[in-house]
C-alpha cells in the first residue's frame, strides 16, 4: 500500500459528508485527513505517475494536464458545495500521511487565518473580450474569410488613396480598442465595488481557449455566498451598451486567486 | 454585446486558476511540483506544439 498523498485542499471540519462516488486525481476517492482543527482533503496518487521526475513529463502533456486539472477541480467542486476550502496549487504531493501532518501543523496559523478570510465567500470569474469583427485581428481568421462585407477597401484608385484607406483603417481600429479598454476598465471598477477583493489575471492565450476575440480583461473576485446573486445580476446587466463585446462569467469558484497571503 | 455564462468549465479558466492560484507549499515535504514558472512556460510550449500547424495568434497580442 504504498503511495504518494496528493493534497487537494486545506479547510475546517465540516459536518456534510462528501458524495460517497467522488473520486479525484489518478480515480481514487479522497479522504480526510484531520490534524487539530484542520482537514486535509487527500488522495493516494501512484508513485510511478506522482514522483518528481514522470510528474515533471506528465505536465508537459496537455492531454494528462487537462484530465489531472479536471479530477482535481472535480474534488474542490464537491468541497466548495459543503464548506469555504481553501485550494492548493495542482500537483501538490507528499510522501505520506505524516508529511501532510507536519506541514498543517507548521502553518496551522496562517491556514486559520486564510480560512476565516475566505469564509463564507466564493470566486467569480469575469472576462471581456472584444468580439472579431475584421480580418486584421484575431486567431480565428487562417486564410478562409475573404475581405470583410461592410468595410471592404475596394480596390485602391492610386498609391495615395490606398494609404489613406490603411490610416483609415487603423484609426478605426485604435478607437475600437479605446472603447473596448474603456469598457473594460470601468466594469472592472463596478464588479470591484460589489467584491470584497480583486485580482487580474493575464489575458488567455486563444490558441488555448479557443474563444473568439480578443480577451481584453481577465478577473477574479471574491464575493460572499449572500451577496453573489447581486453581483451575477450586476454582470449580466452589463449587456447594455458595449457593442462588438462579450462577457463571460464563470463560477462559483473556490477561491484559488485569493488564496495567498498578500492581502 | 452578450453574455455567456458557460455551463462547462473550459480548460483555460481551470488552469489560470490551478497553475496560478491555490496555495503554493514548498519544502523537503513535497516534492517541489507546481512551480509556477515552470509550468507556465510549459505550458506554452505545450500550446505551441499543439497549434503547430495554426500561426501563433498570441504574438500580436502581446
Amino acid at each position: 500500500m504504498s503511495g504518494l498523498r496528493y493534497v487537494y485542499a486545506v479547510c475546517r471540519p465540516f459536518g456534510t459528508p462528501l458524495p460517497a462516488q467522488l473520486t479525484g486525481v489518478a480515480g481514487v476517492p479522497p479522504k480526510q485527513l484531520v490534524h487539530r482543527d484542520l482537514v486535509a482533503l487527500v488522495g493516494q496518487v501512484p508513485e510511478e505517475d506522482f514522483s518528481e521526475e514522470p510528474l515533471r513529463a506528465h505536465l508537459e502533456d496537455l492531454d494528462w494536464l487537462g484530465a489531472t486539472a479536471r479530477a482535481h477541480q472535480n474534488v474542490i467542486d464537491a468541497l466548495t458545495v459543503v464548506t469555504s476550502p481553501l485550494p492548493l496549487r495542482l500537483a501538490t504531493v507528499f510522501r505520506d500521511d505524516s508529511g501532510v501532518r507536519t506541514m498543517l501543523e507548521e502553518r496551522e496559523r496562517t491556514f486559520l487565518r486564510t480560512l476565516d478570510r475566505l469564509d463564507g465567500r466564493v470566486e467569480w470569474g469575469v472576462k471581456v473580450y472584444s468580439e472579431p469583427t475584421d480580418a486584421a485581428e484575431g486567431p480565428e481568421t487562417s486564410g478562409t474569410s475573404a475581405a470583410p462585407s461592410g468595410s471592404s477597401p475596394g480596390k485602391a484608385a492610386s498609391g495615395r488613396d490606398y494609404l489613406r484607406q490603411r490610416r483609415n483603417q487603423r484609426r478605426e481600429h485604435e478607437e475600437k480598442w479605446e472603447r473596448a479598454e474603456q469598457f473594460a476598465r470601468r466594469l472592472h471598477e463596478s464588479l470591484s465595488g460589489a467584491a470584497e477583493d480583486t485580482r487580474i489575471h493575464a489575458p488567455q492565450n486563444a490558441a488555448l481557449s479557443r474563444a473568439p476575440g480578443r480577451n481584453i480583461l481577465n478577473a477574479a473576485y471574491l464575493v460572499s455566498r449572500t451577496e453573489s446573486e447581486a453581483f451575477v445580476e450586476l454582470v449580466d446587466r452589463t449587456k447594455d451598451d458595449a457593442p462588438g463585446l462579450r462577457v463571460e462569467l464563470t463560477g462559483p469558484w473556490a477561491a484559488y486567486s485569493f488564496s495567498g497571503e498578500d492581502t | 454585446m452578450t453574455v455567456v455564462e458557460r455551463r462547462e468549465v473550459a480548460l483555460v479558466d481551470l488552469l489560470d486558476r490551478l497553475l496560478a492560484g491555490g496555495v503554493v507549499i514548498t519544502g523537503d515535504l513535497t516534492l517541489r511540483i507546481a512551480d509556477v514558472d515552470l509550468v507556465r512556460i510549459d505550458l506554452n510550449a505545450l500550446i505551441s506544439s499543439v497549434n503547430e500547424n495554426v500561426p501563433a495568434p498570441w504574438e500580436e497580442m502581446l
